[in-house]
């Protein structure tokens, strides 16, 4: 699977969470008001569990562009290893999830 | 007695029980403070935590909590008659069940937006924790196991429906693509998926599907049971977003027009009630109106599911706390509102007296079918749709409502033992397909078990399923009871309708005993043990907490004086 998120869930769930709560601004429409809280009534429910399905997804995306380094051959380093840097900021909450409270890597100690 | 009258009296009611008694509560129990800082806005995350516009977070609570249980129950009930059912409804929300959900809300924000579960080993002991998961799981049990029987009997008495039903599901899968994959806005997906769905409906009459009785050596019926809970198995490991998140907003959206269709027609066509007021004349075998009713009629008068969904979702969605007030009351004033269509359309929706008593000729008779004949005659001479369309619809969204719910309970109880398999150190449960069949396999047996090797009579479950419903309620109570305990505010408004249905809880499971027993029906039997061993453990666990908390306030009043 992808690393990159779906497209919309997280995207809308992440827009409609600044302004759940108050009036959206004037400008909007009654018609876009309406549709944004149709759009609500869709996410809302499900915001947490599609959040958590993505993130599992995501854990195992990691673990494909870490293999190599923690000796798992992994065919498709040529691609992943430009992402390493990109998803180093990930790392230490990556490997606390999968229950390693430090650094499985030798190089590399995050904590 | 004229139909307008009693949705008359009933819709008001509940107004008044929303205008009058649910402010009581909001500002002299809860004490709802505006200024309160809600988990929604204390932890938001734009993921779990997020604040909500009301009516939003009104909309999918309600959604959430009303299905096919609200109609089945009063469906079955009104056998003793239309008033018990009606008075229950109508007292039943306004006293217990908008106090039941609100409070549950209440407690959880006022916790970090912790689940009951959890509040239950916080406020009243780990012994009580262990309670509540074991009462869930029955609970999923034996929902997934009757909604299955009943959505079997429904695909069975209406080939008409088999079509659109099925359809619905490709419809969902649709939409959640279009939205998820394509990224498509939500309108015209929705449009058109409602347009098919209703497309589908009118088709269905055109191509009845029934399955063949005896294929495979099983009857029509089994065929059906086994079918949906192996795609209940399926649906339940597909991600939320493909199937049960477009699934659940298609069910939203049929529940608001369900409503409003019914509530115009009755007023349209104004049917009287063929049904007698108290049934004199029941028919042989139905249990006694005491304590049978109350656990009958659980959803649509006070259900323990609705705690489960206040205190996992909706609270953490919760923008002011005054919310709670519309959110948890004005939600299970929706409930009652679809417990009393269903009461109409099963006592309003025959012809003469005879009519409905031939539908109702043993306990368990009426339910759904009842339902969907009653309705579909209101609906169809009042707003003039053809009959046979109004039949196929009804039955559709009743199927719909079940189906989701299946899901749902099949999801959940996989979850649960995936749970106690990272708890008791077995590795194999935490398998996704290993947790699954073992779910659906309980269910199937307890179907089964229960309904002999058709599965047609499984409804027999119905009530054992209110009981366990009525049970959770009364954990939920004695949490909100006791914190109110701790704050020192007055507990009546809650510690009454506990009390009650404890009470109630365990006299039906006592007279089912022994119903079981007289039947021979062992495995229900051990059910029924099992659940009454829980109830009385609650009962226990509350006399046990509030001793503790009286105990503590005389202590501290003692070291005041001092």
């Amino acid at each position: 699977m992808t690393g990159s998120p779906m497209p919309g869930p997280v995207a809308a769930a992440g827009g409609a969470a600044g302004q759940g709560g108050g009036p959206p601004p004037p400008r909007l429409g009654r018609w876009r008001q309406a549709m944004e809280l149709l759009r609500e009534f869709y996410v809302a429910p499900y915001r947490g569990a599609i959040a958590r399905a993505k993130r599992e997804e995501d854990d195992v995306f990691m673990l494909f562009v870490y293999a190599e380094l923690m000796g798992v051959p992994n065919p498709a380093t040529y691609y992943t290893l430009e992402l390493q840097p990109i998803l180093m900021e990930q790392f230490h909450d990556w490997h606390l999830r999968m229950g390693m409270e430090h650094s499985p890597l030798d190089h590399f100690k995050c904590c | 007695m004229s139909a307008i009258l009693l949705a008359a009296l009933g819709l008001g009611a509940f107004a008044l029980g929303y205008v009058f008694y649910s402010k009581f509560i909001a500002e002299k129990i809860y004490r709802l403070d505006p200024d309160f800082v809600t988990p929604a806005h204390a932890m938001e995350d734009g993921v779990d935590y997020v604040p909500t516009n009301k009516f939003v977070l009104w909309g999918h609570h309600f959604t959430s909590v009303a299905g096919a249980a609200p109609i089945i129950g009063p469906a079955i009930a009104v056998i003793w008659g239309w008033l018990p059912a009606f008075l229950w409804v109508v007292f039943g929300t306004i006293f217990f069940a908008g106090v039941h959900d609100a409070g549950a809300i209440w407690a959880s924000i006022r916790n970090k937006a912790r689940s009951v579960g959890a509040l239950t080993e916080d406020v009243v002991g780990p012994r009580a924790r262990s309670l509540f998961m074991i009462v869930i799981f029955l609970l999923l049990l034996m929902v997934n196991a009757v909604f299955g029987v009943a959505i079997a009997r429904l695909l069975i008495s209406y080939p008409s429906s088999v079509l659109p039903s099925w359809s619905a599901i490709a419809v969902a899968l649709v939409i959640g693509y279009l939205i998820y994959r394509r990224g498509v806005g939500l309108l015209w997906p929705s449009v058109i998926g409602v347009v098919v769905l209703y497309l589908t409906i009118y088709l269905g009459d055109f191509v009845p599907v029934s399955l063949t009785e005896g294929a495979f050596g099983l009857a029509a019926n089994a065929q059906w049971i086994i079918l949906l809970f192996v795609y209940a198995a399926f649906a339940s490991l597909l991600p939320v977003w493909l199937l049960l998140q477009p699934r659940d907003y298609i069910n939203g959206l049929q529940l608001f027009v369900g409503l409003g269709i019914f509530y115009v027609a009755v007023v349209i066509l104004n049917p009287d009630i063929v049904a007698p007021a108290i049934n004199g004349n029941v028919p042989e075998g139905t249990p006694s109106i005491v304590p049978l009713l109350f656990v009958t009629i659980a959803c649509g008068a006070v259900s323990g599911f609705h705690g489960l969904v206040s205190s996992g979702t909706t609270s953490k969605q919760l923008d002011k706390e005054t919310d709670v007030r519309f959110v948890g009351y004005f939600g299970a004033v929706g409930e009652g509102a679809l417990a009393l269509v269903a009461i109409l359309a099963t006592t309003a929706g025959f012809a003469t007296l005879a009519d409905w008593e031939g539908v109702y000729n043993k306990f368990g008779g009426g339910s759904l079918t009842a339902f969907v004949n009653g309705g579909a005659t209101i609906v169809s001479g009042g707003v003039g749709l053809p009959i046979e369309f109004a039949t196929t619809l009804l039955t559709v969204m009743a199927i719909l409502f079940a189906g989701t719910t299946m899901d749902t309970g099949v999801r959940l109880q996989r979850y649960i033992i995936q749970e106690w398999g990272n708890i008791y150190r077995l590795p194999f449960l935490t398998n996704n397909y290993v947790a699954t069949f073992i779910a659906v396999a309980a269910c199937l047996a307890l179907a089964f078990g229960a309904g002999g090797p058709s599965g047609a009579g499984g409804l027999i479950i119905w009530p054992l399923f209110g009981t366990t419903n009525q049970l959770l309620a009364g954990l939920t109570l004695l949490v909100v009871s006791v914190m109110l305990v701790k704050l020192a505010r007055p507990v009546w408004f809650t510690l009454l309708p506990l009390t009650f249905l404890l009470v109630m809880t365990i006299l039906a499971l006592l007279f089912q005993l022994w119903e079981f027993y007289t039947q021979a029906n062992w495995l229900l039997l051990a059910l029924d043990v099992v659940i009454l061993i829980a109830a009385i453990l609650v009962a226990l666990e509350a006399v046990s907490a509030f001793v503790r908390e009286r105990n503590k306030a005389a202590a501290q009043a003692a070291g005041a004086a001092e």
